[in-house]
C-alpha cells in the first residue's frame, strides 16, 4: 500500500512539473489518469520491490554523489585517450564479481559500470558480470570491489 | 552575482560541447565496436550533464528547472541500458571483446 501512494506521488510530481499548470480541470485529469496507471499497475503485479524500487531512494542518494565524482573523473580518462595525438589502447574484457542479492541491486550495479565511461557491462549473471573497459585499470579498479560494496550497502540500507 | 553565474553557466555549456566533440571524434578514431561504446559514454555522462547544468543555471528557477533536471534523470536511467544492450548484442553476435588493442603503426596507418 505505501508502495502505491508514492509511486502515485512521483507520477503526479512528474505530470505537474510537465503540464506547470494549476487549471483546475488539468489537475483534476492529472489525478484520474495516475489513479488509473496505479490500479492498472497493481492489477499487473508490477507494484513490487523490483517495478518500482523506491526502498533503494535512501541508498542512492547516498551513493550518487560517489558516483558522479567517478563519472567525472572517468570522463577526464576517456577524453585524454581519445584525444591523445598517438593512441595507446589497452582494451579488454574480464569478469567481475558481484555480490549482489536482488535482481534490483544487480541493475544498480551494471547501470553504474556502464554509466561511468572507459567500462560498460556487457552480459549480467547472477553472481558477476562481463565487462569491457578502454584501459586495464579500468578492470582493475572494479575487480577491486569498491564499487561493488558501495551498490551493495544501497541495497542493505532499507 | 548575475555574471558570475553566467561566467560559470557558459563555462559549462562550452565545456559540455567540447566533452561532445570529444565524444563524437572518439567514435571515428577508435577501432572497433566495444571502444566506440566508450566514446559515446562521453557523450551521455558528462556531456549531458555540463549542457544541462549550463541551461538550469540560465534560467530562472522554477518550473523549467525541474524540467531540466527531468531530462536529466531520464537520460542517466536509459543511456547505460542502451549501451548495455548495444554491447551485448555484439557480444552475442560473435564480435571478440579481447582484439581492440592497436599499437602505434595500426594507428598511424588507419
Amino acid at each position: 500500500m505505501g508502495r502505491m501512494i508514492s509511486l502515485a506521488v512521483v507520477l503526479l510530481g512528474v505530470w505537474f512539473i510537465l503540464s506547470g499548470s494549476t487549471d483546475p480541470f488539468l489537475l483534476a485529469s492529472g489525478v484520474v489518469s495516475v489513479l488509473l496507471v496505479v490500479i492498472i499497475a497493481h492489477r499487473m503485479g508490477m507494484i513490487d520491490e523490483e517495478g518500482f524500487p523506491i526502498q533503494l531512494l535512501g541508498g542512492l542518494i547516498l551513493y550518487l554523489p560517489w558516483l558522479v565524482c567517478q563519472i567525472a573523473l572517468a570522463n577526464l580518462a576517456v577524453a585524454r585517450t581519445i584525444l591523445a595525438p598517438v593512441m595507446k589502447i589497452d582494451a579488454g574484457s574480464a569478469w567481475v564479481p558481484a555480490s549482489q542479492k536482488t535482481p534490483v541491486g544487480l541493475v544498480v550495479f551494471a547501470n553504474s559500470i556502464t554509466l561511468t565511461p572507459g567500462t560498460v557491462s556487457l552480459s549480467v549473471l547472477e553472481d558477476r558480470i562481463q565487462v569491457h573497459a578502454l584501459s586495464r585499470k579500468g578492470l582493475e579498479d572494479l575487480q577491486r570491489g569498491e564499487m561493488d560494496r558501495r551498490v551493495c550497502a544501497v541495497e542493505g540500507r532499507r | 552575482m548575475s555574471t558570475l553565474i553566467d561566467v560559470v553557466s557558459w563555462v559549462a555549456l562550452v565545456a559540455g560541447g567540447l566533452l561532445m566533440v570529444t565524444s563524437a571524434l572518439g567514435m571515428v578514431r577508435l577501432p572497433d565496436i566495444f571502444t566506440r561504446l566508450h566514446a559515446g559514454s562521453l557523450a551521455d555522462t558528462g556531456g549531458v550533464a555540463l549542457i544541462l547544468l549550463g541551461l538550469v543555471l540560465q534560467t530562472e528557477p522554477g518550473l523549467n528547472t525541474l524540467k531540466l533536471l527531468l531530462i536529466g534523470v531520464v537520460l542517466f536511467l536509459t543511456t547505460p541500458a542502451v549501451s548495455h544492450a548495444v554491447g551485448h548484442a555484439a557480444l552475442l553476435g560473435g564480435l571478440s571483446p579481447d582484439s581492440s588493442d592497436i599499437d602505434d603503426s595500426q594507428s598511424a596507418a588507419s
